[in-house]
Formats: C-alpha cells, structure tokens, sequence
C-alpha cells in the first residue's frame, strides 16, 4: 500500500499547495517543497536501508509490491511494484522536483498554487510509471503527465509558449495512441491464446505470437517511447517545448519525462517483445548514433541558450538508445547511468539557464559575455556542469556514457565508434556554451547579482550528485543491477536455453510451472 | 612510508577545493599562496620520502599498489581507484611535484598583481594533483580520468585571462585538439577490454604478451588507438597545432604545463605501454618516424618566430619529438632521462622568459628586446644556462647527456639507424641555432627603444630567483644520474628504470664509435651557436636578406605559420562543420513536421471555404454528389 500512498501523498500534497495559495503563496511554496521533500528524503532512507541488506543485490522480489483489482471485469488493476530500477528513478524524480520547486521560487510569480499543483501532479504520475505493473495504468499514468505539462508550459512558458505546448502535446499524444492500440493488441492475444484477458504485466510477459505480430505491436510502443525520447527524426518536438517552458517545466521535461521512455524501454519494450526488439536493435542503434551526431551540430548552431541545452538532450539520449539496444549489462548499467546523470546535468544547466534569465532577460548568446567578472559562482557551477556534459571524467555523464560504448562496443564496434565520436562535438558545444556566457569581454556592461543562498544550495546538491554518480557510482550500479540481469535473463531467454547449463529435465519443469517466466525475478 | 602515497595527489587536490571554496571570501594573498604553493611543497617532500624509501628498500617486484575504492564493477569490469609506484611512475612523480613545486613558488610573486589570484592556484593545483593521478593511476580508465583533467586544467589555464576572447578561442582550440587524441584513445581502450578483458595495466600487459603474437592485427590497432591520444597530448604530428596558441596562457602555466609535464604524458603513455608497443613494432616505427618528423619541423618553425615564447613551444614540440625518437627504437630509459632534463631546462627557459615578458609589460616580440643582459643578470645567466642545455652543449650541460643517450641508442639500436639519427642530429643543429637566436636577440645587442622607455628593470624577488637558479643548477648537473660508457660509464637513472622498463635492443658497436658520434654531435650544437652568433649578432643583415628572396620568403611563411596546418584544419574541418551548423541551424526534419502542420490548415481552409452559406451552392454539391454517385453504381 506504500506505494500507493507515495502517489497520492504528492497528488495531496499539490492539492493542498492549491488550496492554501489562496491565503499565502509562500505557504504554497512551502507546501510544495514539503510534500516532495519529505518524500525524498523517506525515499533516500529506504534505499539506503536496502543497500546493506541482501535483497536488492541477490535473488530479487519487488522491494515493495501492491495488487489491488481496480476494474475486475477488464483484467485491469492497481498493481505496482518497486525494484532497484524504479526505486532510482523515483529518486531522480523527488530529487528533480524539489530542485525544480526551488528554482522556481521568485521565477513563477501569478497562479502560484496552480503551478505548483500541476508540478506535483506530474510527479505523481511520473511515480505511476516508474511503479505500474499493469499496462492499463501505465498507460494512465503516462497520458496523465502530457495535461499538467500543457499548462506548465502554456502558462508559465515564454514568449512562443502555446505553440510549443501544442506540439508537444499533439507529438505526445499521437505516439501515446499508438501505445494504446499496441497495449489492446497484446491484451487480445494474450486473451485468445490463454483465454485470461488481463493487462498484467507479469502475466503479458513471455505471451507467444506471430513474428509479424510482435513487430507491429512492439512498434506501437517503440514509437511512442522512441517521440519522448526522443528518438531522432522524433525529436522535433523537444526543442520548442524545453526552450519555451519555464525553468521548472525544462527540468522536468529533460530530467524526467525523457527518463520515462528510457524506462519504457528498458522495463517494457524489451521484456514484452524480445525477439522484435533483437530484430529492430540494428536499426535503433543506428538512429542512436545519427541523434547523438546530428544534435549535437545543432546544438552547436544554437543561439539560444535553452535551445542550446535541449538539443544537447537528444544528443545525449542517443547513447541511452545504444545503450538499451546494445543490450548486454554494461551498456544497460550505463544507460541507467546516464539517464541519471542526464537528468542531474540538464536540470542544473536549465536551472542556470534560468537565473540568467531572471537576471538579464535574454537567453540570447549573443547579448552574453564576459559575465564571470561579475557571477563567478554562478559560472564555476556551469563550467561544471557544462564538463559533466562533455563527458569529463570524474562526473555521472562520463560513467555512464563509457560503460554504454564498452557495452556497445562488444556487440557492435562501429557503433560505438561513431558514437564515441559525440565526444568530440559535446566538448565543441559545451566549451562554445560557456566560453560565450562567461568569458570574453562584457560588451553588454551586464552587472547582476551572483547566486544567492537558496540558488547555491541547489547547485551545491545537484553538484554533490554529480560528483558522487562520477567517482562511486557502485551504489548506484548494485541498485539496478538486479533489474538488469532479470530483464536480461528475460530477454535472452531462447538464447539462454540453447547454451545454458540448465538440464532439459529442469527447464521442462520451470515451464510447467511458469510457462515463459522461468527466470523472472519476481514472485509468480 | 609507502602507504602515504595517496597523500601525494591528495594533497594538491586538496588544495585546489580549499581555493575553490575561498575564492570570492576576504582571505590574504598571503594565506592564498600557502595553501596554492604549500600542497605541492608537501607533496613534493612526500615524493622524497617515499622515492628514498621505494629506492632503497625496494618492495617485493619493484612495484607498489595501494587500493583506495573500487570506481565500479559491472559484468566483470571492474576498475579501481589505485595507484601503482614503480620506477617508470617514481621518476615521473618526483619530477612533477619538485618541478612543479618550483613553478608554484615562482607564481607566488609572478601573479602577484593579478585579480584571479585564488583561481589561478586552484586550477594550478587541480592540474598538478590530475598530473599525479594521470602518472600513478593502476588502470588505463584512472589515466584516461587524470589525462581528460590535465587536458581540462591546460584549457582552464591557456583563457586564464578570460577577457581577451583569442586567449578562449586559444583554450578551446586546446582541448578539442587533445580531444579529437583522447577519442581516438577512448576507443583503444574499449578495444582492450573487450579483446582482455582487463584495464588494469600491469594484468593487460601480461596478456596482451600471452595472447597476442607479435604483429598481431589487434596489438597493431590497439597501439595505434593509443597513439591518437599520446600525440594529441603531446603536440605531435598531426595534432601539433594546439601547442604554440597555449602560449596564450601566463609564462608559468607554459613552463609547467606546456613544457614540463603535461605534454609529456604521451611519452610516459607509450612507456608505460611498452609491452603492447613491442607487440606492434610497425605503430612503434611510426612513433619513431612521427618523432623524426616533428622534430624537424618544429625545428625550422621555432628558427623565424618573434615571439619568444612561441619559440619555446615550437621547442618543445622538437624535444618531445626527440622523445618520440628515442620510444620508436625502443630507447625508453633514453625518452624518460631527456624528459627530466628537458622539464628542467625548458621549464627554466619559460620562466627566465616570464621575468622577461613581465618586466616589459607583456611584450612578447623578441625583436623589441635586446641588450637584456646588464639589465637582468639573474635572468640572462639562467637563461644561459637553460639555452645552452636546451642545444645540449658539450659535457657541461644536462641536455647534453639526455640527447646523447637517445642519438647514441637511435644510432645502434636494431630498430634505429642512420636515417633517423641524422634527422636527430639535423635536429641538433637547428636546436642550438634557434635557441641562441634567442638568446643573442633577447639579451644581447643594443636594447631597443620600448626597453629602454620601460628601463629600468626591477630585479626578480627571491621567489622567482630561487626557482630560476635551482632549475639552472639543475640543467647543469642534472646529467650526472646518467653517464654514458664514453664518460664515467654510471648510468644510474636507467639502472633504476630498467627495473620497470627492458634495455634497448643495442646491436654491437665499439666505444670508439660512440665516441666519435659523441664528438660529432658535440661540434654540431656549437656550430650551431656559432651560426646563430654569425647571423642574429656579428651581421644581423644576413638573416634579413636571407628572408627577402623569393624561396627565403616563401620558408619564411611557411615555417612561421607552422607549416600551414592550420590553413588545413581550418578548410577542411572548421569551415565545413561550421557551413554544416549554419545552414541547419533551424533543423531541416522539424520543417518537414512543419508541412505536415502547414497541409493540415491549407485542407481546412479548402474544405471550410465550401462552407458559403449559399444555398444554390449546396444545391449543386448535392446534385453533383449524386449524379457521381449514380454513376458509379451505373458504370461498375
């Protein structure tokens, strides 16, 4: 049930941010932070707790589990399970939202409550999918996030803001459709083959069809997964809406929303649909490499500062591409890696994009320059994080990324050597970036205040994350490694029957008993 | 003692947080410059005691491994945060933080008036602590880590004045130069794990031995991935161009990081990599041949430049050529003796320069020097010094026994011979004659009339004197820890190396010819003297003319812009991408979404423009919907 309570704790928690803005936006504010503070820092306990203990690394059942019938008669219901995998991205989720709150502070200055409720709303429904084990509700939880982020994005956005929002919610929502006809699809087989109609997730796992079948289906949700990504040529969307949302919608856009398709990949795509999934690897890599290429040339041309940003999100989500296509356990750790990495990074860089912005009212490259004299903290803190970006070592990016192209590189050499080449054009653009904001002459004369403490603070947090994803990420690792190897196992489960050690007496029994299921980690 | 080897890269890194966390508060110059100077003074004396430990009662294998914490360890890849002190990394280290240490002191007096104090030390002290990490790290992926934060401090340091936008593009040029090597790199090492399955060196090495023939294809292309990255890092062929614009860094950060350590982490690269070298013996002439080249080019570039630090870079390039040599014969003790001498001498060089640069208000332009000498004895007696080891000066000279050492084992190495020992010795020869170019240009002669309004010049205070005459006893005596058979026959440097890295493979010569060829280098760096003497001092008019003629003007141009590189990278890399990032800049797939939008609104307007509100309108869409509609039933 603690899963449950997470969810709405944070849908509570916004509501009462609404309500209470009518007397004191402060208190909204407050509020607000509570709510995701609070269970951030429950959360952080609850993994530290399960790190020393055995559970997480061995023989892994879902950390916390809950299967309660929402519509019987459909096969639908409120199942959510936390292991390693989701329990990492619910932290990035908390941790991104609380600094996205508190970056918000002075920027958002009218609707305070609807702002912040439509924050936490989002953050439920991020929790949803990280924790749904029913495809029913996952698909709820992930049509529920695109309506709070249309607000976000249309009402507290800058200058182009509606027609952003408006292409991302259409971008959005055609490939979530196509999720849907892919969820229906699956639930019919499966219905006609074992006469149990159910969106169960575990149940659906390891259902029997056509090739051609699997193909169309599994593309419905690769599409989908592959526009949030975003996937290049998918990505058109991404730009508009991260440049013209405000700090907050950025953050939570490149932080989170683009980690929900990671995880799509990774805990449904690839379990669901494993043979398809082998079939289109080649070519989702391939798109991988292009992305990570030819975004990072545009982020190069950019001139605005956000715009800058986001597109170094596509070029950065093609090594989470390679990584979950690559599909062994170094580049999936890695992709995992990244993903978080990415969203600390790209959070921090928005973040300052943002108080640049608040300062100087222009995220215009041109108009900046020379702004170290007079923000020296605020450029120490985007140096780093424009390295983190680059790939220095030392910081979460580099991990990541390296463990993905010694993944990659083991299935598919030229791959990672092309994609290794991004190296290369990250280092242009994130020096380009920092060079033209801090350094040169300050021809505009701009004198602003530095970074104040509560801005500090949250670069002091987000740089303490970075650092440690960077120089001990083994925690980490060990959390989603269980996940890993389970999915994997999943996954190569006809490759593993052929070579595996496992006699045919034995293997005729597990498939008695758990038909297709036979190395899944969770309770039958 | 050993196990407080930790504390030595610990420490400057240390101190680069405490300045990092200070800068902006009201603390002293005074306690600005303990913690900047006092952390690599402590690692320096750390490096002692241990070095005089690791020396004299050696460890169990000559080798000594501390492990601090596991990086990360997934699906069998595990590497560590550890440190390996062998011979190779104890010569290494000791130079490094003494010579830095010098530096840091140096800088204490030499940035004295300069705003970004506090920032200054803390890049100074990150580069000096990556440096260590780069040198001691027990695993290819640790180095990869110190290599990427030297090549990070080099960038911070070259657009340390960061108001001057050349200085950036300077920077930056650095950074994504060495980087284009690392990628190169990068991949080498995905190479070797997926074919070993290992990064930590001395267990890739062993198998690498045991698996690979030599010649193996794999072993080839490892070596060669490798290389990217060693002549990114240290300005060789064909990613040498970075080198001479870091000069737009302050004179210290020249010294230490473009002259004395960082740059040479290509050469320690391929030593400590020797055994999977040896495997590919065809990357491993290349690195000869690269050696050769550079050598020779940075040499002819180095004799027409005006600005006296640029020829000390192009210097550079020539000496971590002669490096190169020495590693492609398979001469490593040879590479790692001229690497000490060089760092101390060339450092000196950059730092009597300094003095130089700083006294004149940052004019660079050796042809508005001159007659320094009664001006600024100190520094034109150290400078001396450093000149005449830098052109290897027969017996008196530091420089003389390193470059000795490598000609001697080009010469008679099996893999060597006499083409590449003359391209040493035509080396030689421009050596001396662009270094007392120099000298004859900078502190002889008349001074010109912009040092003469600037005169008179203030002495060096003791902290910038101490450094410069302790390098300049060094570039003297530093010679004497290895003695060739010819004079004394006490190699002890690369007995001590040897313990880490094979002999050379010397075919039989008799000591009679190293004794000639040791005289015959010896006449060459003093006939180059004498030519420099002849042309920059006795008749100054010889070198002008000279570059009037047509050929002399057209070497001129091309020498002094480096040999045109840059023209190339610049037409065939720069401006395609940057024509590439233009013409895209509004991303040629989002205006294809954009027709899908723009046809969408174009069908509605038609459609709803057969909205008219007129009656007879519909009227006749509905008769000629059903008159088409008839007459489809009709006709099929």
């Amino acid at each position: 049930m603690i899963l449950i309570y997470l969810i709405l704790w944070l849908f509570l928690g916004g509501l009462l941010a609404w309500l209470v803005s009518r007397w004191s936006t402060v208190w909204s504010r407050r509020v607000a932070l509570f709510t995701a503070g609070a269970q951030l820092l429950y959360l952080l306990g609850i993994w530290l707790m399960n790190l020393s203990r055995p559970n997480l690394a061995s023989s892994g059942a879902w950390l916390m589990e809950v299967d309660l019938a929402w519509i019987p008669q459909l096969g639908i219901h409120i199942h959510l399970g936390m292991d390693g995998l989701s329990l990492l991205l619910i932290l990035l989720t908390d941790f991104l939202g609380v600094m996205a709150i508190a970056a918000s502070w002075k920027e958002i200055q009218y609707k305070i409550g609807f702002f912040h409720f439509n924050l936490l709303w989002i953050l439920a429904a991020l929790l949803g999918v990280f924790l749904a084990l029913d495809l029913f509700l996952f698909y709820f939880f992930w049509e529920i996030m695109l309506l709070p982020l249309y607000f976000l994005i249309g009402i507290w956005g800058h200058e182009n803001r509606l027609y952003a929002a408006r292409k991302f919610f259409i971008f959005t929502q055609l490939g979530g459709l196509l999720m849907l006809v892919s969820i229906l699809g699956l639930y019919f087989v499966h219905g006609q083959n074992t006469g149990v109609y159910t969106f169960d997730y575990l149940q659906l796992l390891g259902t029997s069809m056509a090739p051609s079948t699997g193909m169309l289906l599994m593309l419905g949700f690769f599409i989908a997964f592959a526009v949030k990504m975003p996937i290049v040529p998918l990505h058109t969307w991404l730009p508009d809406a991260h440049t013209e949302a405000p700090t907050a919608g950025s953050v939570i856009l490149a932080g989170l929303i683009l980690k929900a398709a990671g995880y799509g990949f990774i805990r449904i795509l690839l379990p669901l649909f494993p043979d398809a999934a082998q079939q289109v690897a080649p070519v989702a890599m391939a798109l991988g490499v292009a992305g990570i290429l030819y975004a990072a040339v545009l982020a190069f041309a950019q001139t605005d500062l956000k715009r800058l940003v986001a597109y170094t999100s596509v070029s950065h989500m093609g090594f989470v591409v390679i990584g979950i296509f690559a599909h062994n356990q170094l580049a999936l750790q890695g992709a995992i890696v990244i993903m978080l990495a990415h969203g600390v990074t790209t959070g921090a860089l928005f973040i300052l994009a943002g108080a640049l912005y608040e300062r100087v009212h222009t995220r215009d490259l041109n108009q900046l320059g020379g702004l170290w004299s007079t923000v020296p903290r605020m450029g120490r803190v985007g140096l780093l994080f424009a390295l983190a970006s680059l790939g220095l070592p030392g910081l979460g990016n580099f991990v990541g990324e390296f463990l993905v192209l010694l993944g990659t590189y083991k299935v598919n050499a030229p791959v990672a050597v092309f994609a290794t080449l991004g190296f290369i054009v990250a280092t242009v653009y994130s020096l380009w970036m920092v060079q033209r904001i801090f350094t040169g002459p300050n021809l505009a004369g701009w004198q602003i205040p530095d970074f104040d403490r509560r801005e500090l603070a949250i670069a002091t947090l987000m740089i303490l994350v970075i650092l440690g994803l960077g120089l001990y990420p083994q925690p980490v690792l060990s959390t989603s490694q269980q996940t890993i190897q389970s999915i994997q196992q999943l996954t190569t489960r006809e490759f593993h029957f052929l070579s595996d050690h496992l006699d045919h007496q034995g293997r005729a029994a597990i498939e008695r008993v758990a038909p297709g299921r036979d190395l899944w980690i969770g309770p039958a | 003692m050993l196990a407080l080897l930790w504390l030595v890269p610990a420490f400057p890194l240390f101190g680069f947080l405490v300045l990092t966390l200070l800068s902006g508060s009201e603390t002293s110059r005074r306690t600005e410059a303990l913690i900047g100077v006092g952390s690599v003074g402590i690692s320096a004396l750390l490096t002692m005691l241990i070095g005089i430990q690791f020396v004299f009662s050696p460890p169990a294998g000559h080798e000594y491994v501390q492990i601090l914490w596991t990086w990360m360890d997934v699906a069998g890849f595990s590497p560590r945060i550890a440190f390996h002190l062998d011979d190779l990394s104890l010569v290494m280290i000791s130079v490094v933080t003494f010579v830095g240490f010098l530096i840091h002191l140096y800088s204490a007096e030499f940035m004295r008036n300069d705003e970004g104090y506090p920032r200054f030390f803390a890049y100074m002290n990150l580069f000096v602590g990556s440096m260590l990490v780069l040198l001691l790290a027990d695993n290819l992926l640790l180095l990869y880590l110190g290599w990427e934060a030297v090549g990070l401090c080099s960038f911070l340091l070259i657009g340390y004045w960061y108001q001057d936008p050349a200085n950036g593009r300077a920077a930056r040029k650095a950074f994504i130069v060495t980087r284009v090597g690392d990628t190169a790199m990068a991949i080498g090492l995905f190479l070797l794990f997926d074919n070993l399955g290992t990064l930590e060196i001395q267990e890739l090495m062993g198998r690498a031995a045991q698996l690979w023939p030599i010649g193996s294809s794999l072993a080839v292309a490892a070596a060669a991935l490798l290389l990217g990255g060693a002549v990114g890092k240290s300005a060789q062929l064909p990613l040498q161009i970075w080198l001479p614009d870091a000069m737009a860094g302050p004179s210290p950060v020249s010294a230490l990081i473009h002259a004395a350590t960082m740059v040479t982490a290509g050469v320690y690269l391929i030593a400590r990599m020797h055994v999977l070298y040896s495997l590919a013996p065809v990357i491993l002439s290349i690195v000869a041949i690269i050696g050769a080249i550079t050598l020779l080019m940075a040499g002819f570039s180095a004799l027409v430049q005006r600005d006296i630090k640029r020829v000390l870079a192009y210097s550079t390039m020539s000496q971590i050529g002669y490096m190169f040599l020495a590693l492609g014969v398979g001469a490593w003790s040879a590479a790692i003796f001229h690497f000490m001498t060089h760092a101390f001498f060339k450092a000196l060089l950059f730092l009597g320069a300094g003095v130089v640069i700083l006294r004149l208000d940052h004019e660079h332009d050796m042809f508005k020097m001159g007659g320094l000498r009664k001006q600024m004895p100190i520094v034109f007696w150290t400078f001396l010094i450093g000149a005449a080891s830098l052109s290897a000066l027969p017996l008196i000279t530091a420089g003389f026994y390193s470059k000795d050492k490598i000609l001697w084992e080009v010469w008679s190495s099996t893999t060597g011979g006499v083409w590449l020992w003359a391209a040493g010795l035509a080396g030689a020869l421009l050596t001396s004659v662009y270094t007392f170019r120099m000298v004859f240009l900078t502190f002889f002669g008349e001074p010109h009339a912009y040092v003469k309004e600037k005169s008179p010049l203030k002495a060096p205070g003791w902290r910038m004197s101490v450094p410069l005459v302790t390098l300049a006893v060094l570039s003297i005596v530093g010679g004497v820890v290895d003695l060739p058979e010819t004079l004394g026959n006490l190699p002890l440097l690369s007995d001590l190396l040897h313990n880490t890295l094979p002999r050379a493979m010397l075919a039989a010569q008799s000591i009679s010819t190293e004794l000639i060829l040791q005289i015959v280098a010896a006449l060459v760096s003093l006939t180059g003297v004498l030519i420099a003497y002849v042309a920059f001092l006795a008749r100054r008019s010889t070198a002008a003319r000279l570059t009037k003629t047509p050929v002399g003007a057209a070497l001129h141009r091309l020498w002094f812009s480096g040999w045109g590189f840059d023209w190339l990278d610049n037409e065939f890399i720069v401006q395609p991408f940057l024509w590439l990032a233009r013409k895209d800049k509004n991303d040629f797939i989002d205006k294809l979404f954009q027709e899908v939008a723009v046809l969408n609104v174009r069908m509605a307007n038609m459609l709803a423009a057969t909205q008219t509100g007129r009656l007879k309108d519909y009227l006749l869409g509905i008769v000629v919907g059903a008159v088409t509609i008839i007459a489809l039933v009709v006709l099929l």
